[in-house]
């Protein structure tokens, strides 16, 4: 974690004292908010400077998910004849990356970058 | 009074023939010149004879620059800034565009999607193959998240490289939507004036004065957005090339 002199700072404390311990916990909420967020800072300040940006930027994270996974599919079905179960298959994964897509960019699934 | 009208191509003068294909320097071209030369015009102006205290120009160079460095270290770390000048030039042309796009009777280029296509493709391929030249085999943890059941890994990865083929179409239609659409808008409330006006004679030209007011307040709108967009196609770029440094933590 960034702050380890923190991390010292808490342990000196009485942990048997009702109101540090919810002093505490306060800290550590705060403190997981900020390691949780920096990836999230970046969508934070693109979105909600307009909602009519925030719902382009979403519907085409969609859009582009499933018509990826369209095009795929159909190409593979072409290429191998396995006509029509890859454009079914990947029809159906496209649609999940849309929604994965998505969920980053509204920030409510975590980034693959956030430091783990 | 047709609000597709702006977006035509318009071939101005043929500059070279390949094969039975001829090169035409378009509207569109022109738009692109003059963006080039303005941006080269403000950096080398800009920073000519620096001084420690900035002058006007030399201020707002500084300050762009600023604006993309910063960008760029909060995203991918200090060692992004070795993009800094790819960054740079995307974010600049961008701008630049879709500003020029607002003035009346400009074509706006970044409206159209080849444009948009093509810069989110360069950028697609630029993290690919340096993703692939700098980590190797590494670069496809990428796909790989970690803590991940292994019977549901394969989908996981499906889905995950999927995920990352579609960039390059929101990337793109993101910023080609935004300015097309915002275009319109403006072209049809216009339009309400002169349909207002030509209909209802003297009443109309006075009531054309609610429409006008949208369009005032739509010029403020898309003024925001052009820079918005700008800003958001950029700081896209970073977070995409961000993954090309620092595959799969």
């Amino acid at each position: 974690m960034a702050d380890g002199t923190r991390d010292e700072g808490d342990r000196t404390e009485p942990p048997d004292n009702e109101a540090a311990l919810s002093a505490r916990l306060k800290r550590l909420g705060e403190r997981l908010d900020q390691t949780s967020r920096p990836s999230e800072t970046v969508s934070r300040q693109t979105r909600d400077t307009s909602a009519f940006a925030r719902g382009f930027r979403l519907s085409s994270e969609m859009v582009g998910g499933v018509l990826v996974g369209a095009g795929l599919g159909w190409l593979l079905d072409r290429w191998l004849g396995t006509s029509p179960w890859g454009l079914i298959v990947f029809l159906l994964l496209g649609f999940a990356a849309g929604i994965l897509n998505v969920m980053r960019a509204a920030g409510v699934a975590p980034d693959r970058n956030l430091k783990d | 009074m047709d609000p597709i009208h702006q977006f035509q191509i318009v071939n101005l003068f043929p500059i070279a023939k390949i094969g039975n294909h001829e090169i035409f320097f378009t509207n569109s071209a022109l738009m692109m010149l003059i963006a080039v030369t303005a941006l080269t015009a403000f950096l080398v102006i800009g920073t000519a004879g620096a001084r420690p205290v900035p002058g006007r120009l030399q201020s707002a160079a500084e300050l762009s620059y600023e604006f993309v460095a910063t960008m760029l270290r909060s995203t991918g770390g200090s060692e992004g800034m070795r993009f800094f000048p790819f960054v740079f030039t995307i974010f600049m042309f961008v701008l630049l565009l879709n500003m020029f796009g607002i003035i009346p009777y400009a074509f706006t280029v970044t409206s159209h999607i080849i444009i948009t296509a093509v810069l989110a493709l360069t950028v697609f391929f630029t993290v690919l193959v340096y993703g692939l030249i700098r980590h190797g085999f590494h670069f496809f943890n990428l796909f790989v998240p970690k803590g991940v059941p292994i019977y549901i890994l394969p989908m996981i990865v499906a889905i995950e490289i999927l995920s990352f083929i579609s960039r390059p179409i929101s990337h793109s239609v993101r910023l080609f939507a935004n300015m097309l659409a915002g275009h319109i808008a403006l072209k049809v409330f216009a339009g309400f004036i002169i349909l207002l006006g030509t209909g209802l004679g003297a009443l109309g030209w006075a009531t054309g004065v609610l429409p006008f007011a949208m369009i005032v307040a739509l010029f403020a709108l898309e003024t925001l957005v052009a820079f918005l967009q700008a800003y958001v196609f950029a700081i896209l770029t970073c977070i995409y090339l961000n993954d090309a440094i620092h595959p799969g933590h």
